[in-house]
């Protein structure tokens, strides 16, 4: 048995780095330091595999070989007059780097799965900025620490003990000396280990934010109650959050998908913004999917914009709403799809997945999934982070290399490898 | 029958089960739920494990009914993230990419006699090809 | 590949050619004595041959950047570039795409880049961003002042340990040399605060700013790097700082035996009189009079531009500052027990009052100093303009009429308080070719860069100009339009660029240090700071260093340190 040490797990957005993998033949078969996302992915990444590539032809799954399924990709993409590549949270940097390649040479749109999580945090940090830190900030100086929307103890298990409220800092050092705040409208497993935990009704972020804001700027609220919350609840939390000495608020979905989207994040940020005038506060949010961070970073760098990239006039063009893929799917508007790590039958709405299924999909992905059983094309790839090695950025940008721990089975390769063979068949190299 | 505010969202059974295989048994068990606060099971007059039906302006679909472990939440229901929660969901995103996964008004009846579609059963129904 | 380059006018300043007209032959990526067989041909008769250029300090790769163009949408959409055979297509204006940076520095006969600042933790996210930047050979200046380690042996005076730690840093993450950015201030900013002098104490390591900079003045000699500490100072942006930066460059004066020690960065930034907005003027005399006595001393312009920029630095509070002033976005993010950035769009008006005055000092000092062997050009792009504006300020630097026009422009009150309408002052293309080549490969320490002698890198640049006839002081359009788009740009001996268009898409190196410590003091240092690093940081140090196949084309320089 061999064990391998700082190991980063490849599950979600905390980008732990400190796993220990014990291996034997081959397989994995101890798992020490993760959570249960990490041990369940180390432990159970080789079941539902796809082993062979395949093609949908007349209803029916063929196998065959890489070179063929490969053909059939490029034959879909060169005719396609509209094609979206999407996914690559859940792959590297270097994949996502190839695929971006693809999306400017066939003209289509690239976007990645921020565009239905985070994509409104990043159009209100596009409106207003942000004001934001590494999570060693948040663990080494942090006294208040807010959670809003978001619920670590399922999502991020390893969040509180890594970087916030257990964690050990250079000034701040036990839980004692941290204040934990968590706003949910229910009591979450978050909620529970909180100091105090504000049920906010559901659909009002916007308004309690903003209710905050006015508070900490000195303003006196009119209303007995905002969002659920009475007023009193309100002007002693914007005192603690006044007075702290730093403090950090970690927000998810719980803002970004409720109605308000963007606009609940922009007051957020403007919340935080506004706090730096009397103390020191970041704003962190929790990014779900292991490398979203590092997808958005990538296409940023080489398009200008982080998502939603469209390239059918030849240049990069972002308009969130309209080049996002929810959007895209729900006109009608593409007529061949390649996906990549990413299972967006799954998490689309439902009248949006029926329409996806109903064009040409090209799916790279290692396990069976409900968009590989509609695809035309499945490709079968390697897991990053446990067959070969890729870059991915942590939720707050620290960007680590993923190693290889054990060998891929036999015939399958790394998405960035097919994405390179793709590439090259359709420049006619 | 209850009026609910629906969230879809994380938990850590949808995290670790999706590791396993979108296709286990465990897959279906953990993801076609529904959690709802003790109080609304008691307005339904159910037990948690029963099936219910949801409903929405988009669609509906039979789950079975949870006791929720993060209550008190009376008049909202949690699902985790999967395709049978998306059956509820519209896709207009309002021009911000982002369609809305979160705070949708629902309708929740006692389903006891339904069926609970796994998801073979379920892609068959929707998706033409299958 | 063999080419000659025959006829045009050789400006050479680091071998003393000065517009002499002889051959500049070319072999295997490298500049040989002569050629012979099958040689491509370039007549560049009437024409100026310069070294490609080396721009020392300029803002291009890494989170920072990325977060810039992440925040400017905006301001992407008024310059989008099409693919073509050759190139990527991508986005322009104040903060570019990765492969229009390159490209538009290739364009204008550019062929090495210094990234200014990376901060350590994030550095992967910059070699990234430099794998995917084509035409140009690039480096990266790590930012090291701030960072706790070395600021727990600064502070007890463990110089040979704190040396060794910043060897093993650099060759960890393959930087290039010590950055230094508003030393103590932006330690201080993670909490909300930030230093006045660079006497204040900087909590809890009982050290001050002046400390930080002797210390690493100290420890870049005992490491023996190619360039020198590379300052941005405290009090940045501040009106009355002039006397920070004097003060700044005063403290290392005793560590000098005669050679450059400190090269002090964006002096523009660093050059305000007055003691508030409205009564800020420029403080360029008496700094050039300093730097013209003290000549241990390097600097770079950070010239203003007027129109668009986003600033973006590692100094925290002050673009905190900037944002009160501007109320424009704002994006703040500091990296963990190392540094911050701060990224605020701005906008530089001729009619403004401060903008006026800043614009004048850059190119005050310029005129000031006596020797361009100093005083180097730059926009700190993209803070105080683009990099796409080099012609034009080459165009202020070698003509008055062309800065007379400005002049006629700008505020009346700001016009009124500057020296530079009486300073007539004209560069020659000589001193271009030092200013904006050889005088920064010198500084950087690129041995093979910035000039045309033997054994050189064929990094040349052809500017269709004829220094014969044309009065650049007269016809300075003329002067911008030839370096704007230069006539070839031949990278390690490839004719990558013709009549400013790129014709072939190359990859460039990555320089780095890889400094020989001895074995026994790296080990000792290392095993002692392994603890602490793991607890201040949130990564194992195994994973903080990137391994050199990362890069795509990995150049270390080999340096054997005074250890």
């Amino acid at each position: 048995m061999k064990t391998i040490n700082n190991v980063v797990c490849s599950f979600c957005g905390c980008l732990c780095d400190d796993i220990e993998v014990s291996i034997e033949n081959n397989k994995i078969v101890k798992v020490k330091n993760a959570c249960s996302l990490g041990i369940s992915k180390f432990l159970n990444y080789d079941k539902h595999r796809i082993l062979k590539p395949r093609i949908r032809k007349s209803n029916e799954f063929i196998n065959v070989s890489l070179e063929e399924a490969i053909d059939e990709c490029v034959e879909i993409l060169s005719n396609a007059s509209y094609p979206i590549i999407y996914g690559w949270s859940n792959t590297s940097n270097e994949a996502l780097r190839i695929g971006v390649e693809i999306a400017e040479l066939i003209g289509g749109v690239i976007d990645n799965t921020t565009s239905v999580c985070h994509g409104p945090t990043i159009i209100g940090v596009q409106d207003i900025g942000e004001s934001t830190s590494t999570l060693g900030q948040v663990k080494n100086r942090a006294d208040l620490i807010i959670y809003w929307g978001s619920n670590p103890l399922h999502a991020h298990p390893r969040h509180l003990s890594r970087y916030t409220a257990l964690s050990k800092g250079r000034f701040v050092k036990t839980r004692k000396e941290r204040k934990v705040i968590v706003v949910d409208v229910r009591k979450t497993a978050t909620a529970n280990i909180a100091d105090i935990f504000i049920q906010i009704k559901p659909n009002s972020d916007y308004e309690l934010l903003s209710a905050l804001r006015y508070a900490v700027n000195n303003g006196e609220i009119e209303q007995d109650e905002v969002a659920g919350v009475p007023v009193e609840k309100i002007e002693e939390l914007a005192e603690i959050m006044i007075s702290c000495k730093f403090g950090a608020l970690m927000f998810g979905l719980g803002l970004t998908m409720s109605p308000g989207k963007h606009r609940n994040i922009e007051a957020a940020i403007a919340l935080v913004t506004d706090l730096n005038k009397y103390t020191k506060f970041v704003i962190l949010p929790m990014r779900g999917h292991y490398n979203v961070t590092g997808a958005n970073n990538v296409t940023c760098w080489i398009t200008g914009y982080p998502f939603a990239v469209d390239f059918s006039k030849g240049y990069p063009y972002y308009n969130p709403g309209e080049t996002t893929i929810a959007d895209i799917i729900a006109r009608g508007e593409c007529d061949a799809a390649l996906i990549v790590a990413s299972d967006p039958i799954s998490h689309l709405p439902i009248e949006s997945a029926k329409k996806l299924s109903k064009i040409p999909i090209i799916t790279i992905d290692p396990h069976e999934t409900p968009t590989t059983k509609v695809s035309k094309v499945v490709i079968p790839s390697s897991y990053v982070g446990i067959e070969c090695e890729g870059t991915a950025y942590r939720m707050d940008g620290v960007p680590l290399r993923l190693k290889k721990i054990v060998d891929p089975p036999d015939g399958i390769v790394s998405d960035e490898e097919i994405l390179k063979m793709i590439l090259s068949k359709l420049r006619g190299d | 029958m209850i009026k609910v505010i629906l969230i879809t969202g994380r938990n850590l059974e949808q995290g670790t089960s999706k590791s396993i295989g979108k296709f286990s048994k465990e897959y279906m068990e953990k993801l076609a739920i529904c959690e709802l606060d003790p109080e609304d099971l008691k307005s339904l007059g159910i037990e948690s494990g029963q099936n219910i039906k949801i409903k929405t302006n988009y669609g509906e679909v039979i789950v079975k009914a949870i006791e929720s472990k993060q209550a008190p939440h009376k008049g909202i229901a949690f699902m985790p993230y999967s395709i049978w929660a998306n059956l509820l969901l519209g896709s207009s995103t309002n021009s911000s990419g982002m369609p809305t996964f979160k705070g949708i008004e629902a309708i929740i009846d006692v389903a006891k006699e339904g069926k609970i579609l796994d998801l073979n059963e379920l892609l068959k129904e929707k998706f033409e090809m299958i | 590949m063999k080419i000659l380059i025959k006829n045009g006018y050789v400006y050479d300043p680091l071998n003393k050619i000065d517009g002499e007209i002889m051959d500049i032959t070319i072999e295997n990526g490298k500049i040989v004595e002569s050629v012979s067989g099958e040689v491509i041909e370039i007549d560049a008769k009437n024409m100026i041959v310069m070294p490609g250029g080396v721009d020392l300090h300029s803002h291009i790769a890494g989170s920072k950047v990325n977060a810039g163009r992440l925040l400017r949408p905006e301001d992407h959409y008024k310059d989008v570039e099409k693919k073509t055979n050759v190139k990527r297509s991508g986005v322009g204006h104040t903060v570019p795409s990765t492969f229009t940076t390159g490209y538009r520095y290739s364009e204008m006969g550019y062929t090495t880049v210094m990234e200014a600042a990376t901060p350590p933790l994030k550095t992967r996210h910059t070699h990234e961003e430099l794998n995917d930047m084509p035409m140009i050979d690039k480096a990266c200046l790590s930012v090291l002042d701030n960072n706790w380690i070395v600021l727990d042996y600064l502070s007890k005076n463990e110089l040979e340990k704190c040396a060794a730690f910043i060897g093993w840093i650099l060759n960890a993450i393959k930087g290039y040399g010590i950055k230094i950015v508003n030393p103590g201030g932006v330690e201080l900013w993670g909490w909300g605060k930030n230093v006045k002098t660079i006497d204040d104490q900087v909590p809890p390591f009982n050290i001050t700013p002046r400390e930080i900079i002797r210390g690493l003045c100290k420890v870049n000699k005992m490491l023996n790097l190619p360039h020198t500490i590379h300052l941005h100072t405290n009090n940045l942006g501040t009106p009355g700082n002039y006397r920070t930066l004097i003060e700044s460059m005063k403290c290392v004066s005793d560590l000098s035996d005669g050679s450059i020690i400190l090269h002090v960065t964006h002096v523009q930034f660093c050059g305000y009189k007055g003691y508030s907005w409205i009564t800020l003027s420029s403080g360029a005399d008496e700094i050039a009079k300093f730097v013209n006595e003290n000549k241990y001393v390097t600097l770079d312009l950070g010239q203003i531009v007027f129109g668009d920029a986003t600033t973006m630095t590692a100094d925290g509070p002050f673009q905190y500052i900037l944002y009160s002033l501007s109320k424009n976005k704002w994006i703040n993010a500091d990296v963990e027990a190392e540094t911050s950035a701060g990224i605020v769009p701005y906008r530089f008006k001729k009619k403004n009052y401060v903008n006026a005055i800043q614009w004048s000092i850059g190119l005050e000092l310029a005129l000031l100093i006596k020797d361009p062997w100093r005083v180097f050009l730059t926009t700190d792009h993209p803070n105080a303009g683009l990099f796409t504006s080099y012609p034009k300020l080459i165009a202020w630097l070698m003509s008055n009429k062309a800065r007379e026009k400005i002049l006629k422009k700008v505020n009346k009150r700001a016009k009124s308080k500057m020296i530079l309408p009486s300073l007539e002052r004209e560069y020659s293309f000589y001193e271009i070719a030092i200013v904006t080549r050889a005088g920064t490969a010198k500084a950087l320490g690129l041995k093979n860069k910035g000039h045309l002698g033997i054994g050189a890198d064929a990094d040349i640049a052809i500017y269709d100009i004829n220094p014969k006839e044309i009065d650049p002081s007269k016809e300075y359009k003329k002067v911008r339009r030839a370096f704007r788009k230069a006539a070839y740009t031949i990278k390690d001996g490839k004719i990558v660029c013709k009549n400013g268009e790129i014709v072939e898409n190359i990859f460039g190196r990555t320089y780095w240090v890889n400094v020989d410590i001895p074995k026994d003091l790296l080990i000792s240092t290392i095993s002692e700071v392994k603890e602490k690093f793991e607890e201040y940081y949130t990564v194992k140090m195994e994973n903080y260093a990137i391994h050199e196949n990362e890069l795509l084309k990995s150049a270390p320089l080999k340096i054997n340190s005074n250890l």
